[in-house]
Parts: C-alpha cells; sequence; structure tokens
C-alpha cells in the first residue's frame, strides 16, 4: 500500500536526458495513479484548497469525480470556473495557491491539485470533450485586447453569457505569454496551448491576429468606428528592464523576452524555422523569477553551460519551487548572493564576460525580504558569452497612451478596480500584468474572469 | 493573409509591393513601418512604409532581395500572400504633428542612401501635399540602382541624385553634395531628414553637426516582435537606451551612438553554423550600400 502522506510520483523524463530536448518535462498521471492521488483527497467541507485559487474551482468536487472515474464529469466541474485547464495544471504555483491550504498538507504532502486538473483536462483534450456552447448571442459585442491568458478566460466567460466577442492580438500567433514567454517543455504549444485556444473559438469567439492596439486602431475607435460597446484590455507585461550597468548594449545581452520570445514564439530550436538565436555557451542569466528559469532551461537546451545569478538568497527565488527543482537537476549551476557590476566586451562588441560582486543579507527591506547589501573587496570575473537579463518589465504604454481618459498608476500600471476590471473610461476593463505589471497566468485568468463579470454587469444595465 | 495587389522590381533586387492591409492602411503615417512575415517558418521583417492608400487599402513596401528572408519574399507575385503583416508600428516623423504654418517656413532637406528613398518618400510627399516644399538629395552607388526618381521628382522641392561612380547627377556621396549645397550654394536648412544605410547616416550626421543642421535618422536595428517587448532593438542615443520600435525610429541623428548600432547590427553575421542569416541587412531598407560592415 502506498503512503498516503506522499503524494503519488508524478513521472517525469530524466534530467540528463532532457536537458538536450524541448519535450515536455513532466510527463502527469495515467488514470491509474489519476485515482489513486485523488482517493488521498478527504474531502474538506470547508475546503481552504478553494480559498487559495484564484478562479475557486471547487477543488474537492472535480477531485471526487476524479476518484470515481468519472473524468468527463471532473472536466465540467474545473470547467465552470477555469477556461485553460490544461495550461493551468502544468504552470500555477500551486504550492503558494491550493496546495499550500490543503489541509493533509498540514501532516505529510499536500493533494497533488495542480496534476489532478492537469490530468483531467488533458483527458478531456484527448477525448475531445467540447465546452458547452450557449445556443444563441444575445447580440452585444465585446472587444478583448490580448490573447493570453486574462483575455482568453475573459472572452470565454463572455461567449458563455452570450456575447459576440473578437480578441484582437498583435502578434502573428494566438496565446499570448503562453507561447512567446512559456517553453515547449513546460507547456506544450500544439498539444496544449493550441487546443485550450481552440475550445475558446468553439464557443464562437472571433480572433484577429496582426493588429496592435494604439497602432492598427485605438480603443476609441473600436468603440465608435467598430460598434464594440465594451472593451477588456488583458495586453499583458511590457518592455524588459535592463540594469543600466555598463556593457549592456553589446552582442550577446538580451532581455528574457527576446531570448524566449525567438525560441518559444519563433521556434528557433527547431531548424525548419528561419529564426536566428545566439544560443551561447556559456551563458548567465540574471535574476530568479520564473522566466528566469525557463531562459535558463532553454539556454541549456541549446547546448549552453548556464548560470542563474541572482543577488539574494535560495530562500527569496522568487520562482516556482518546481522549477528550481528541474533546473537543478537538469544542471543550471546557481550562483546566489550574487549581482553583476558590469559586462565585459571584446573589441568587436560581444559579451566576453562579467564582473560581480558577492553579496549577503541585511535588514529586510520594503518587500519584507532582507535586503542584498555587497561584500566589500568581493569583486571577481565570471567567463561568458551571453548575458540573459530576466529582471521583470514595465508597462507597455502603446494603448495607455492612445486611449482618452484611461487613468494610469505612477507604475504606469492601467488603474482598474479589481472585483470586476473596470478602468477610469466608461466601457472600459482591464485585467492581468497590463494592471498588476508581472504576475502570474493564474493571476491573469481571475482578472479575466472579474473583467467578464464587470462587463456583463454594464452591459445588462446600459 | 494579406494579399499583394502589385509587383514591380525598381531594380535589380529591389522590389516594390502593393499589399492588402486595411486597418495599416487606415492609420499609418510618415516614419512608420511594418513588420512582414511570409510564411509560418519565417522571420518577422521589420519594412518601412513607401506609400500607402486609404481608399484602396494598400500599403506599399519596398525592400532589397538579400537575405533569406527577402529573398523568399521576392519570387512572391501579384495575387500571392503574406502570412502576417502587422502595423503602422513606430512613432510617426515628428513634423506630421507640428504647427503646419510654422512647418511651412521650414527648410528641410531630406537625404536617402539606396533604398532609403522608399521611406523619404511619403515623408516628402506628405509634405508636398501640405504645402511644404523640401530639398532631397538621394545616393546611389551607380545611376541603374536609383529607385523610385520619377516619384520623387513630382513631390520633392529641388531634387538631387548622386552617384557614387559619377554616371548620373552629382559625382560622389550624399555627404559631399549636402556641403555642395550649403557651402557653395549658399543654401540654409532648418532641419535635416538622413536615411540609409547606417554608415552613411552617420556620415550625413558628422556633416550636418559641422554645419549646425538638426538631424533627425531612422533606425533599423534588429527587431523580433516591433511592440516593445524584446528590446533588440535597443539604442543609445545620448544617455539614454532607446527601443527603436517604440521610441522611434526615428531619433536625433547626432545623439544616436553609430558605432554601437553597426556593432549590434553585425549580431547574427559572424557567427558560423547559421550561414542563411549572412546578409541580414538585406532585410531592412538599409540594404544595399554594400558598406554597412555586413559580411560581402
Amino acid at each position: 500500500m502506498a503512503d498516503v502522506l506522499k503524494k503519488v510520483p508524478v513521472r517525469e523524463q530524466d534530467p540528463k536526458v532532457r536537458a538536450k530536448n524541448f519535450e515536455e518535462v513532466c510527463y502527469g498521471y495515467n488514470k491509474e495513479e489519476a485515482m489513486e492521488e485523488a482517493a488521498r483527497c478527504i474531502n474538506c467541507k470547508n475546503a481552504k484548497c478553494v480559498q487559495g485559487c484564484p478562479v475557486a474551482i471547487d477543488i474537492p468536487g472535480f477531485i471526487s469525480k476524479v476518484k470515481e472515474g468519472e473524468f468527463e464529469e471532473a472536466y465540467k466541474i474545473i470547467g465552470k470556473s477555469s477556461a485553460l485547464p490544461a495550461v493551468c495544471g502544468r504552470v500555477c504555483p500551486q504550492e503558494s495557491q491550493c496546495e499550500g491550504k490543503c489541509i493533509r498538507g498540514l501532516k505529510g504532502e499536500p493533494v497533488s491539485i495542480g496534476k489532478l486538473e492537469r490530468f483531467v483536462a488533458d483527458y478531456a483534450l484527448e477525448n475531445d470533450i467540447k465546452p458547452e456552447k450557449p445556443e444563441s448571442t444575445n447580440g452585444h459585442r465585446v472587444a478583448v485586447i490580448g490573447s493570453g491568458p486574462a483575455g482568453l478566460t475573459c472572452a470565454g466567460d463572455l461567449a458563455k453569457m452570450g456575447y459576440e466577442v473578437t480578441v484582437f492580438e498583435a502578434l502573428h500567433e494566438l496565446g499570448g505569454v503562453l507561447v512567446y514567454g512559456i517553453p515547449e517543455f513546460r507547456l506544450p504549444k500544439q498539444k496544449v496551448v493550441a487546443k485550450e485556444i481552440d475550445k475558446v473559438k468553439e464557443l464562437g469567439v472571433k480572433f484577429e491576429t496582426n493588429v496592435v492596439i494604439g497602432k492598427s486602431t485605438t480603443i476609441d475607435q473600436l468603440i465608435e468606428d467598430e460598434g464594440f460597446e465594451a472593451v477588456f484590455i488583458g495586453s499583458g507585461a511590457g518592455l524588459p528592464k535592463f540594469m543600466g550597468i555598463p556593457g549592456e548594449n553589446a552582442n550577446g545581452v538580451f532581455s528574457a523576452n527576446e531570448y524566449l520570445t525567438r525560441n518559444n514564439l519563433m521556434k528557433a530550436f527547431d531548424s525548419s524555422y528561419d529564426t536566428p538565436i545566439a544560443a551561447g555557451t556559456k551563458v548567465a542569466v540574471i535574476g530568479g523569477g520564473n522566466v528566469a528559469m525557463d531562459a535558463a532551461r532553454t539556454a541549456l537546451r541549446l547546448g549552453a553551460d548556464v548560470h542563474i545569478v541572482y543577488r539574494r538568497s535560495e530562500e527569496e527565488l522568487p520562482a516556482r519551487v518546481e522549477e528550481v527543482h528541474h533546473a537543478k537537476e537538469e544542471g543550471v549551476i546557481f550562483n546566489l548572493l550574487t549581482n553583476p557590476t558590469e559586462i565585459l566586451v571584446d573589441e568587436n562588441g560581444y559579451v566576453k564576460g562579467m564582473k560581480c560582486v558577492k553579496m549577503e543579507l541585511g535588514e529586510p527591506d520594503a518587500s519584507g525580504r532582507r535586503r542584498p547589501v555587497v561584500v566589500e573587496g568581493s569583486e571577481f570575473e565570471m567567463e561568458l558569452d551571453t548575458v540573459i537579463m530576466s529582471l521583470g518589465t514595465s508597462p507597455n504604454p502603446l494603448i495607455s497612451s492612445t486611449t482618452e481618459g484611461l487613468e494610469v498608476n505612477k507604475w504606469k500600471c492601467i488603474v482598474a478596480n479589481e472585483e470586476n476590471g473596470q478602468t477610469t473610461k466608461e466601457g472600459v476593463y482591464a485585467g492581468g500584468d497590463a494592471v498588476t505589471g508581472a504576475a502570474t497566468v493564474i493571476l491573469a485568468m481571475g482578472a479575466g474572469r472579474a473583467g467578464a463579470k464587470g462587463i456583463h454587469e454594464y452591459l445588462s444595465n446600459k | 493573409m494579406y494579399q499583394i495587389k502589385k509587383v514591380k522590381e525598381l531594380t535589380t533586387n529591389i522590389y516594390l509591393m502593393d499589399v492588402e492591409a486595411p486597418r495599416v492602411a487606415k492609420h499609418c503615417q510618415p516614419g512608420q513601418f511594418v513588420i512582414v512575415k511570409i510564411d509560418e517558418k519565417g522571420e518577422r521583417v521589420p519594412l518601412t512604409i513607401c506609400d500607402y492608400d486609404r481608399e484602396a487599402g494598400t500599403v506599399t513596401i519596398v525592400f532589397q532581395a538579400l537575405g533569406a528572408s527577402t529573398q523568399k519574399m521576392a519570387v512572391l507575385e501579384e495575387g500571392d500572400y503574406f502570412r502576417d503583416f502587422v502595423g503602422p508600428l513606430g512613432c510617426a516623423s515628428e513634423f506630421v504633428n507640428e504647427d503646419l504654418e510654422e512647418l511651412k517656413n521650414k527648410k528641410i532637406l531630406f537625404v536617402a542612401g539606396g533604398v532609403g528613398a522608399a521611406p523619404v518618400y511619403p515623408q516628402v510627399k506628405w509634405l508636398h501635399n501640405h504645402g511644404v516644399q523640401a530639398d532631397v538629395i538621394v545616393g546611389a552607388k551607380t545611376k541603374d540602382l536609383l529607385i523610385l526618381e520619377e516619384e520623387m521628382t513630382a513631390v520633392a522641392g529641388n531634387y538631387y541624385p548622386c552617384t557614387d561612380d559619377g554616371s548620373y547627377g552629382h559625382a560622389g556621396l550624399v555627404t559631399s553634395k549636402i556641403e555642395q549645397l550649403v557651402n557653395e550654394e549658399g543654401k540654409q536648412y532648418d532641419l535635416c531628414v538622413a536615411i540609409g544605410p547606417m554608415i552613411m547616416m552617420k556620415f550625413a550626421c558628422l556633416t550636418t553637426k559641422k554645419l549646425n543642421i538638426p538631424t533627425i535618422v531612422s533606425m533599423n536595428p534588429i527587431m523580433v516582435d516591433g511592440t516593445g517587448m524584446c528590446g533588440a532593438c535597443r539604442l543609445q542615443v545620448g544617455d539614454e537606451v532607446k527601443f527603436a520600435c517604440v521610441d522611434g525610429p526615428e531619433f536625433d541623428g547626432h545623439l544616436v551612438d553609430f558605432d554601437q548600432a553597426m556593432k549590434r547590427q553585425q549580431m547574427y553575421k559572424s557567427k558560423e553554423g547559421r550561414a542563411i542569416l549572412k546578409l541580414q541587412e538585406g532585410d531592412t531598407h538599409h540594404g544595399g550600400c554594400g558598406h554597412c560592415g555586413g559580411d560581402e
């Protein structure tokens, strides 16, 4: 009998093998494993896990269906709250959300809620179980800007309520960060993302790619000229940040956005695509978030020796625990408590190394984390040919600067009500990274859902 | 999908295409650019806008077939499609938003090198349509490589062709023509707009700085998304780092660090393995000068 205090282990690709390919790392549960894991759920009456979920999925409800082998029923329960379960089961930070609250976790390991969600969603994709479509539309038209997690969720929810929704995407592929940001080995594009988007299409949502709102047209024109009655802005995060240290414009210094976009969206790893990428042989990724882990593990798969350089300690790494664990298993080297001060450049303008200093943790700062301070005399050099800056993003001004009456806060993020996504401009709602700054897929989905609710209330009372 | 309505080979290896893209045609302004992608596996190629017809919903692009992507584009025919065509991207030329009466008092000189004549044309045309006559210098290696001459003469005040080999017009580089106009013919200019290969823009700026003429250049560095997301197109402009795609593509030429920009343009050139990338600058309107520093 398996140890009931422990999760049913999930099968993964061998770290040595997967460090050289872009196939998905985690294989997920099969039916038997899923049912066995589901049996660990004690079906709490006042389930804490649901409170931990930004979209409040009825977790004990779907797990009890998995336990009984009724996977389609389980999918329908998840589908009431989440438009993208196959995505969330893979990329949510469960340890700080649902699983972090699980009662099982008090003594032993929590129920593997994320892996169960993934199993159910994959079952639905493989068996082509379709979401329920409304019989007719209500004739009201809504524009959604951005086809990332916030936009897809908002569009899906509105379509289910009978709205005629058009999603405008700036890039040539749909999915936003799910296609340009998160790598194939963590979130397969054809097998998972494209199929989840197909489900949103089946609800009647229309998509138009290559439309940059703020340039190709504006929000005001969508409302005045194209007859949209409400708009949801889910345009995502924005411009990559750099450190402002010498040498940062050298060849071989990339933002994580560029490195990942070349590889994920533009498929540089697949030689049948025309996209160039300078994979690098000795790579340092600066930063400690999920994006940094994605960039590091991508560089590793493209054949480089890879270092994560992060100025705080392991405890403060903002990345999901699983990503850090996977990166280590695959051979990424962690240079913690280390901060770059200069990028060294050769005579042709290419990166040849990086000067760093060692850090130690001092008093807690405004974020509550202990502030890293420089250790005097600790300067050293790393030999490198590629540096990837993964320091977060600042909001893209394309929409806010071209939309009259749309207020932004001091960080230039769009001001929106958390409950319903309402902005300072009538009929315009917003959510996701464009509002919060860079956050997670599931928080963006939660905001998309709130925006759909807000738009529905607005148009119902109009 | 975006249909090609017209194809014309302007000169050897330089092509003009009218592409049906109503949203772009409706909103584009002089100075802006588009990104095209030929098929699923192609690169995103930034190209400046040469002309537009708001009513027909078409946008005119001009490109030189040098790199892998532009060579693929060169074999497209009327009726074929681009998979993707996005824009307009970047900011409009500053004068578009200037007070027209003030603008009419300004003496403006355009300096175009090679395929740079294409993005210069809509600016000169816009000014012409708004009652402003600008002088235009266009340089090319030899007479046969001069493009859009007929179109340009129709909208320019004075039109000054230059050829490196002296086969037509002024014999010599565009910089010597600028100096001749100002120093010998006593012309005075309040603004210069120089667009062409980076090396040409660099030297045009050195010349105009000497002559005290404020100068705008249009930068076309390596780009991926063109919406500010990737930062590949960053440039040093004065003491600031700017993204050409959202802050530009036009900048104060006297502040741009051209040497760094030219080095950055080499990014995918001297690496082995990806020979297909060897002539990357051909993907842009800066191609064709032969001395961009690219692999010949």
